[in-house]
């Protein structure tokens, strides 16, 4: 309780209700007002965050800050929020990305201000509910209600193919998450009437459903994640969406699927995750090897960070289905971690398109002559990108692999090649973009980080370089979750 | 003593800090006071130290715990013996005196702060290297030297050569990193621990382990984790096959090519193995396959040397083959050897290098010494210095090289396991080659008649002070560092820091014999290595300042060979083709074909067509006509009809 409120529903509702404050700002001749609308309002969304933080007790292995008010008796719904040593880091997470995507819009959002600024804060609290819902037909409304915002902000200040970008994203999104209902549905017919999440953990399920229904959450989160070879949206994604967008896609909305997994598919089907892990570790180790080969080679920096970014999530599918602490911890903490380093990339490849309007490795060349601050930055997020020990990257890499090599080898050795080929192609793209002497006029003509750019890659560089120098606190609250998880899976329901 | 332990890493870093964040408002001078006061603060800590851990006061204990995870612990913490110590002392000892040639050789370079932030840096890495008492941080401080050798070698990052240098050695590293961090995991699996003393202790039990990792083929555990390991240790100290990316970096400014890539970052190879000696004891193929990686190098490398104009890649050769007679005592389980020479070469490679920057700086940043020589009269602090430092890497008795050196060739001698005859052979013969390319150096760049243009031979004058008081500094442990032997090498000086199983002590042997510097002297005169040694310089005096037509008739008589060694058995190009082409084509290959055609071209925008198709098709039926509606039900009775009557 913050002030009288529940503290989730606070989480949840007040960026939805400044997102709507902005709306109601209208045309852009307000646009300074929706501005600092949004941004009071993404603080104060962070803001009271932070009591989850404090507040949260990581010996507890029961479900925090509990809220449950029946919603639609007629079908057992209920408005039911809470959230464990999984969750909450990745609400705190989001409630930190959503300042920055609003201030790294500032400048270069000039029309409809006011619906951008709005989507983004709505997109936040839904975010959260994502997070917090422990109903499962609370979680699916704020699911599919968090494509919408996305659709819109690829689709209006996208660039020039946002139409096939924006729709690719929508279709590929919501044709994953349809079966996810239907198991919804199942399961709730099987639990005797019941969408509590909780109770879908205990269910008993013969192998045949399990694996149906893992099958069907599969498609839900792996096009989320996104796992090879549902991945292609990704790139196109990425390459049209504004900054912010691509900020946000990177930083939160794939960690969804991540989530997903953690929530839904280890703990409701546990023989079945077991059962097929092989198959998932391997669809993972692809992602790692094949796509780190591929993002070797893109011409487009967005396209490469995409890239960058499957391979990096290949990671967190890879630990979660190793069924050891090393494995999902080290998922939790390279979701955390992929959050700070994708997010401040994207930043930095924002930075060069707003100066030059281009994103392709070839128009650049010598920029750390003209911009030797922002050089030093991209210097630093390449680096994480590339799992360098004392950042946030080395972190979670290091302990999937710790947990790799537990299982298999061979996993462990394919899953550490992402040592040369993430040192490869970020370097590559560094050394072709930064480097060398000025290669054209317009590159002469850059000038380096604002004030306001400044402040937003020092935030995140401060995130990187705690999380990889004293990653303790972090993985601290997950413990007693994630053992529980780890037990509970354990326990077959055959 | 436990706070001045932080002090070591953390004063530099202080500095890289000062200098890397506020320099650009308190100016170069500031920043190098600045760096240099804050390093010499680590030296004289390091020195207390040193003194402290002489006295028996040996320390391992934690900082702070970096992570808990899967109920095992990892910590950041020190790991204070006798191997830490020296290494502590030479890396503050040569760290200072680099740092103040800095001042001298960087003058006047817009990037001057950059430079001093960036060698502080590297000092802090290579002391949480050292100093570390477990796998996890040894990691940290290995890829964090790795990392400042990549900003180093691009400091220059307009220069395309200097750029593409970088990138080199840093992926070449991450090829070494990527079979040390696989050995750090099985090191985890098997032991539970990354704690050096946890491991260490349960090592033993270990020993019989098997481990099965390709089906039907039984290794032992311990076998497979020390060629991991060593596969880092190739990486970082540049042996063969990982060499590759040592001789690039010499893009970078010469301090750093003294600092980083002769003294210090390329032995932590070296330190790691012997850190590890209780681990490398137990696997005698482990051993066999450094004997034999380290004696490729050793002797290759040093051909390779006598070939290059380059004074820096002279030198940089140079380093390759001394890191190959190093590796070769680690295989040999003359780890204190390994250790001694260690230092001793660092100091005689930093004189090397930084005397080599003197006379860049006096040349005006020329290289090829073909356009120098006579010197010798112009620069005569530079010359003297590297002429010690030339008659220590050849290994001249009374010089420190010669005692380090001496002592491996010996203990390799001993050597029963496989490997050890090749490895003897290498290193014997190399005596000779290093004997010959070191003073092809000196007499072609000081030495016969001056080569360089006029206007270049009329600004020729010493180097300021700051260049040739570290030069002198250095001189000095290049002379006597050797005669530490006794202790050092034969005596108990390591204690429990190096462990080596009774049937590879090879040095126990060798000390049996030893009576004193003075003896191991006078015993050298009849031994190869001397005459070997003796046989080099007269070599090199005979055909670079007496005869200097020789050289040329020789190239052109022994063409092929001497391409081969010119162009370093052309195994950049075939990295080049194999590798870089390779996965660029793959990769190439995987996006066009695996994304772009098979997954979207087929499944994605493959799907929209089927579904477009279908709905066209559908829509035939939704003409909006009555009597096409009409006809349609007609056959639609008439079918089931059909169908009920039967």
């Amino acid at each position: 309780m913050l002030f009288g409120f529940p503290l989730l529903s606070l989480i949840i509702w007040l960026p939805i209700l400044f997102g709507v404050a902005v709306f109601a700002t209208g045309g852009d001749r307000n646009a300074q007002l929706a501005r600092w609308i949004a941004f009071a309002g993404s603080i104060l969304g962070f803001l009271v965050a932070i009591p989850l933080y404090t507040g949260f007790d990581s010996a507890a292995s029961a479900m925090q800050f509990v809220e449950s008010h029946p919603w639609i008796e007629r079908f057992n719904i209920h408005y039911h929020l809470g959230v464990d040593g999984i969750s909450m880091p990745l609400i705190l997470l989001n409630c930190f990305i959503t300042p920055i995507v609003v201030i790294a819009g500032w400048k270069v959002i000039q029309n409809r201000v006011s619906q951008y600024m709005g989507a983004f804060l709505m997109m936040s609290g839904i975010v959260n509910g994502v997070f917090a819902s422990l109903d499962a037909v609370l979680f699916y409304v704020f699911w599919e209600a968090s494509l919408i915002p996305m659709f819109l902000i690829i689709g209006i200040w996208g660039g020039p193919n946002r139409v096939y970008a924006a729709i690719k994203f929508f279709l590929y999104t919501l044709l994953g998450s349809l079966l996810m209902l239907v198991a919804f549905i199942y399961l709730y017919h099987t639990s005797g009437g019941s969408f509590a999440i909780e109770d879908f953990h205990q269910l008993p399920l013969a192998m045949t459903p399990q694996i149906l229904i893992f099958v069907a959450f599969l498609l839900a989160f792996a096009v989320k994640v996104p796992m090879w070879p549902v991945h292609t949206w990704l790139p196109d994604a990425h390459v049209e969406a504004p900054t912010g967008g691509s900020v946000l896609l990177a930083a939160i909305l794939l960690k969804l699927g991540g989530y997903g997994f953690l929530r839904f598919s280890l703990p409701i089907t546990p023989d079945a995750s077991i059962y097929l892990a092989d198959m998932m570790i391997i669809l993972s180790l692809i992602a790692v090897v094949y796509i780190g080969l591929i993002a070797l080679m893109q011409a487009d920096m967005k396209k490469l960070i995409a890239y960058s970014s499957v391979a990096h999530m290949g990671f967190v599918t890879l630990g979660f289905f190793l069924f050891n602490a090393y494995g999902v911890e080290g998922a939790m903490v390279q979701m955390i971690s992929h959050g700070f380093i994708s997010g401040a990339m994207f930043l930095c490849v924002g930075v060069l398109y707003d100066r030059l309007h281009s994103r392709q490795i070839a128009d650049y060349g010598g920029v750390v002559n003209k911009m030797p601050i922002f050089a030093a930055f991209f210097m630093l997020f390449a680096m994480a990108n590339a799992g360098l020990p004392g950042t946030s990257g080395f972190v979670g890499e290091f302990m999937v692999i710790m947990g790799a090599v537990k299982v298999n080898f061979w996993y462990a050795f394919l899953a550490a090649t992402t040592l040369i080929f993430g040192a490869a192609y970020t370097l590559w793209m560094y050394k072709r973009v930064i480097f060398g002497a000025v290669a054209n006029p317009a590159v002469e003509s850059l000038e380096d980080i604002s004030r306001r750019e400044f402040a937003l890659l020092a935030i995140l560089a401060a995130a990187v370089l705690w999380i990889g120098v004293y990653p303790y606190p972090l993985t601290e609250v997950m413990h007693v979750t994630i053992d529980n998880l780890l037990v509970h899976v354990g326990n077959s329901k055959l | 003593m436990q706070k001045l332990y932080l002090l070591v890493p953390l004063a530099p870093l202080f500095g890289a800090l000062i200098a890397g964040l506020l320099g650009r408002f308190i100016g170069p001078v500031w920043s190098h006071r600045a760096t240099i006061s804050l390093v010499f603060v680590a030296l004289i800590a390091s020195i207390i130290i040193f003194m402290d851990v002489l006295d028996g006061n040996v320390f391992n204990g934690s900082v702070y715990t970096w992570l808990v995870t899967g109920n095992t612990t990892f910590e950041i913490g020190f790991l204070i013996d006798q191997l830490s110590a020296t290494m502590m002392v030479i890396v503050s000892l040569v760290s200072l005196m680099v740092h103040i040639y800095t001042i001298g050789y960087m003058k006047g370079d817009p990037g001057y702060q950059r430079f001093f932030s960036y060698i502080s840096l590297f000092t802090f890495s290579m002391m949480m290297l050292v100093m570390s008492n477990n796998f996890l941080q040894l990691f940290f401080g290995w890829e964090a030297v790795g990392l400042v050798s990549y900003l180093l070698i691009g400091f220059w990052y307009t220069r395309p050569t200097a750029i593409y240098a970088n990138m080199k050695a840093f992926l070449v590293n991450r090829v070494g990193d990527f079979g040390f961090l696989l050995g750090i995991a099985l090191v985890l699996m098997h032991f539970g621990s990354l704690d050096y003393a946890t491991v260490f202790a349960q090592a033993p039990n270990m020993a019989n382990e098997t481990v099965e990792l390709i089906p039907g083929m039984s290794w032992l555990v311990i076998t497979v984790i020390c060629i991991l390991l060593f596969i880092g240790a190739m990486g970082k100290s540049a042996q063969f096959p990982l060499h590759v990316w040592l001789p690039d970096s010499m893009e970078g400014p010469t301090p750093i090519s003294a600092l980083i890539h002769a003294a210090t970052m390329v032995t932590a190879g070296i330190f790691m193995v012997a850190r590890m000696s209780p681990l490398f004891e137990l696997s005698d193929t482990a051993l066999s396959t450094i004997l034999v990686v380290g004696g490729i190098t050793t002797l290759f490398m040093a051909l390779v040397a006598v070939v290059q104009n380059d004074i820096k890649r002279v030198v940089a050769y140079s380093t390759l083959s001394q890191l190959g007679y190093m590796t070769v005592a680690l295989g040999a389980s003359a780890y204190s050897a390994a250790i001694f020479h260690l230092m001793t070469h660092a100091f005689f490679k930093a004189v090397l290098f930084l005397g080599a920057g003197s006379v860049i700086i006096a040349m005006h940043h020329e290289q090829n010494m073909l356009k120098m020589g006579g010197l010798k009269k112009y620069l005569p602090i530079t010359y003297w210095t590297m002429f010690v430092a030339a008659v220590a890497s050849a290994g001249v008795p009374g010089f420190s090289g010669f005692f380090s050196k001496d002592a491996i060739i010996e203990a390799v001698a001993f050597v029963d396991i496989p490997g050890g005859g090749f490895a003897y052979f290498c290193v014997l013969t190399t005596v000779f080659v290093t004997a010959l390319y070191t003073f092809r150096l000196i007499f072609m760049t000081f030495h016969g008649e001056p080569r360089m243009d006029t206007h270049t031979k009329e600004h020729l004058h010493e180097s300021p002070w700051v260049v040739t008081v570290p030069l002198v500094i250095l001189a000095i442990p290049t002379v006597g560092a050797g005669w530490f032997i006794g202790p050092m090498v034969f005596g108990d000086y390591f204690g429990d820091a190096i462990h080596v199983l009774p049937h590879h002590d090879a040095i126990e042997k060798l000390g049996a014999e030893f009576t004193g510097i003075g003896g191991m002297m006078v015993h050298a005169l009849s031994t190869a290595p001397f005459w070997l040694s003796v046989a080099g310089i007269a070599t090199a005096w005979f055909l670079y300042t007496v005869r200097t037509d020789i050289p040329g008739k020789i190239k052109s008589r022994c063409g092929p060979i001497h391409t081969l060694l010119d162009r370093k058995y052309y195994i950049d190009e075939l990295y080049s083709w194999l590798f870089a082409r390779g996965t660029r084509a793959l990769g190439t290959g995987l996006w066009k074909y695996g994304d772009v055609k098979i997954i979207d071209g087929f499944f994605v925008n493959g799907t929209a067509r089927v579904v477009a198709w279908t709905a066209m098709l559908v829509r035939r039926f939704q003409t909006g006509y009555i009597y096409h509606y009409a006809f349609t039900m007609i056959v639609g009775i008439f079918a089931i009809l059909t169908l009920w009557l039967y």
